[in-house]
């Protein structure tokens, strides 16, 4: 028997419409979008101007803080302007504007697609060249790698987990990845582990993507300490603190983390960028991303570059339908509907879904019937239907005892709710109030 | 037979007896003196507990009004003037004169002004949609349409404008107890002075982007020219973030601005028609 994470979960159709489609390099766009904002904590400032011109590589805003990290410009041309667009979340945020005129590289930096196994950087300089080239997971969440890397002390790692899971229904850009890359991933996870101090790694990767899990096994024997853990198919395996208990059993309590449990956990795609950057030092300005949907003539995986608007990308995978009713960035369960469709890339987007006017219409929703289907299927253990409740009468105190913060907001709940009820919109309104209320607190 | 009645009848009433002595030493010994003058005071407030005043409920603020030795900062916008008065007279003191308030929408972002860019089919409510994303407009400022406000009034002074999409405040209704301008996640609606026959001029938008992208994104935006600021001999217009406001306790009515403003987003209610076209959300207003 498989491996898997015991608590909730469920198995939504996966819909991988892409697996077998290669990656295809997408041709420059003519403008990119480059927001200053793709990773979790203090948005970076921009260090260009208005006029000036970069080549691809270059930085164009400077990290602001120790959370926080570089952009660099994913093209060469010339600055059109810096002004806030609006980005994959629907907010607007300060962007650079890029009028692209070729592909000329800054120096210094390697891009012969030679494999390079042999680290020879440090510890010390693997992660500044994280921090430099403006590394973040790019499972999604784009949380900084450098700070993840840094172990405080007092803290100890000894089990590096790279997340090979993509266990979201539709993508299968980490899977194609695997299947083309295997080699460089791997040299990225012994770099992480290098940096780390670690001498194990496992790669977590779902039964669903057999060749994967052949092609890294067969290829792991060239590497030490490298090991690969097929896991059951159940979602939300990909998530970090499932993904932990599933590979080697460990429980990182409520409002810890991982390296309370003495674990690191890396996306596959992250180990790819780190393996870039370390060896080739080479920035993350592009990425693998998925467009998918049951209406598209073409859909497959595409390697862009950063700041081209996910319109470009669905006119690649065919043309939009005419019968789409939403444009989901990211997958089905965790992403977010686009706004506006002339949104930029970003660090953190994996995938492109296209979703039909009848399929993407919420349902009526009905009265909540304590069925308690959504506490089974929830992975942190939580009561989604109280949570919803509660957040929804305002009743703040209720949600905090209810341990909201704990709630990774993988939408299993609304997925399973016989009533229809938008379980998740309430209670990600309740967490943010939380948080926001607990922050007040520490502060006072 | 008979000693039998009178036996219970004598039991009885000496249990009677015995539990009211008991009862009373009770009573005496745990007697909760309250000042008599709170129950008049409750009396004399509406009773909505809307808690517009800042108290949880009525008694909470009778409490406080009673303790208080003055009536700085205890009002009840729902009384009002009138209540204030009588209360006044029950607790001896000198009533403080308070400017009634009314809400006010500063929005006008009607499907008309503002080109509905995409649908929102989530959760109903407006702080889930702010927390969501910038809305359904190019605006990321103004009325998200899911009457969180409305459902906050406990006056039945306010409904949803099917038109319009946007929550309509009856003027006759509102008490201004604030209910509503907690509720609004973009703070939409402002507590205005309330003025003779309810006339109001106000900036009808609360975008603060540049004068292009809010022009962009709605007709009737503030696009923060400045032209009011300068025809203003009040000083009670000022623009902050490109966005003008006209402080209602500084205002004179003299309705010198709402002409000069080149994109219509002074709104002037309850006046007679001058020269100026009459806008159309005036007349849904009243």
């Amino acid at each position: 028997m498989f491996k898997t994470f015991p608590k909730g979960g469920i198995h939504p159709p996966e819909n991988k419409l892409t697996a077998d489609r290669p990656v295809v390099v997408l041709p420059l766009p003519q403008i990119v979008t480059v927001t200053v904002s793709q990773h979790i904590g203090a948005p970076a400032v921009p260090v260009v101007a208005k006029g000036d011109t970069v080549r691809a590589g270059q930085i164009i805003a400077a990290a602001k803080g120790f959370v926080s990290a570089n952009v660099h410009s994913p093209v060469s041309g010339t600055i059109a302007r810096i002004e806030p667009v609006v980005d994959t979340s629907g907010y607007r945020q300060t962007a650079v504007v890029i009028e692209v005129s070729g592909d000329e590289w800054a120096d210094g930096i390697d891009l012969s697609t030679t494999l390079d196994k042999e680290i020879r950087l440090s510890r010390e300089e693997i992660v500044a060249r994280c921090l430099e080239c403006g590394i973040v997971g790019m499972g999604g969440a784009t949380f900084p790698t450098h700070v993840k890397m840094g172990i405080p002390t007092g803290k100890r790692c000894d089990l590096l987990i790279i997340n090979g899971v993509e266990c979201e229904p539709y993508l299968t850009s980490d899977h194609r990845l695997m299947l083309e890359k295997g080699e460089e991933v791997l040299t990225g996870v012994s770099a992480l582990m290098k940096a780390l101090n670690v001498d194990k790694a496992v790669i977590g990767i779902e039964i669903n993507k057999a060749d994967a899990i052949e092609n890294l096994t067969t290829l792991a024997d060239g590497f030490s300490g490298i090991t690969i853990q097929p896991l059951k198919v159940k979602y939300p395996q990909g998530g970090e603190k499932q993904l932990i208990k599933a590979v080697c059993g460990r429980e990182v309590p409520s409002g810890k983390l991982p390296l309370d449990v003495n674990v690191v956990v890396q996306n596959v795609a992250t180990a790819y960028a780190v393996y870039e950057a370390v060896q080739k030092n080479k920035p993350l300005v592009e990425r693998i991303v998925t467009v998918t949907g049951h209406g598209l003539s073409n859909p497959g995986n595409f390697k862009v570059r950063i700041g081209t608007p996910v319109s470009a990308l669905i006119e690649a995978a065919g043309g939009m339908p005419g019968d789409t009713g939403k444009v989901v960035n990211g997958g089905p369960m965790m992403g977010k509907a686009l706004s506006d469709i002339n949104a930029p890339v970003t660090k953190g987007t994996s995938g492109v879904v296209l979703f039909r006017e009848t399929t993407s219409r919420r349902a009526e929703v009905t009265p909540c019937i304590r069925c308690t289907k959504c506490t089974y299927v929830c992975p942190m253990g939580l009561e989604p239907w109280m949570l919803a409740a509660s957040a929804e009468r305002g009743m703040f105190d209720r949600v905090e005892k209810g341990k909201v913060t704990d709630c990774i907001e993988c939408g299993s709940c609304a997925y399973t709710c016989p009533a229809k009820r938008p379980l998740l919109d309430y209670i990600r309104l309740g967490k943010s109030t939380v948080m926001r209320i607990i922050r007040e607190r520490n502060t006072k | 037979m008979s000693s039998t009645i009178l036996t219970t009848i004598i039991m009885l009433s000496l249990l009677g007896l015995v539990s009211a002595v008991i009862l009373y030493v009770i009573a005496q010994k745990f007697k909760v003196i309250e000042d008599p003058r709170i129950d008049q005071v409750t009396e004399l407030l509406p009773g909505a507990n809307c808690g517009g005043c800042g108290f949880t409920g009525c008694r909470a603020l009778a409490e406080a009004m009673v303790k208080a030795d003055s009536f700085e900062g205890l009002y009840c916008p729902v009384g009002g003037a009138d209540a204030l008065g009588k209360i006044a007279v029950v607790l001896d003191r000198k009533p403080i004169i308070m400017e009634p308030k009314i809400a006010v929408l500063r929005c006008n972002g009607t499907p008309e002004n503002c080109t509905r860019l995409t649908n929102y089919d989530g959760a109903s409510n407006c702080r889930v949609a702010h927390s969501l994303y910038g809305g359904t407009t190019a605006c990321f400022y103004g009325c998200l349409g899911c009457g969180d406000c409305v459902e906050a009034c406990r006056f039945d002074a306010m409904y949803m404008d099917p038109v319009t999409k946007l929550p309509v405040i009856s003027d006759e209704k509102c008490v201004a107890c604030g209910a509503c301008v907690k509720a609004c996640p973009r703070n939409i609606i402002e507590l205005r002075k309330k003025m003779h026959k309810d006339k109001k001029i106000y900036v009808s938008c609360v975008n603060k982007d540049k004068g292009a992208l809010s022009r962009k994104a709605c007709t009737v935006s503030c696009i923060g020219c400045g032209k009011c600021v300068k025809v203003c001999q009040y000083e009670a217009i000022t623009l902050n973030d490109n966005l003008a406001f006209i402080d209602s306790f500084k205002c004179k009515m003299c309705r010198k601005c709402a002409p000069e403003c080149p994109t219509g987003a002074i709104l002037e209610i309850g006046f007679a028609v001058k020269e100026k076209k009459v806008i159309p959300e005036a007349e849904v207003r009243e």
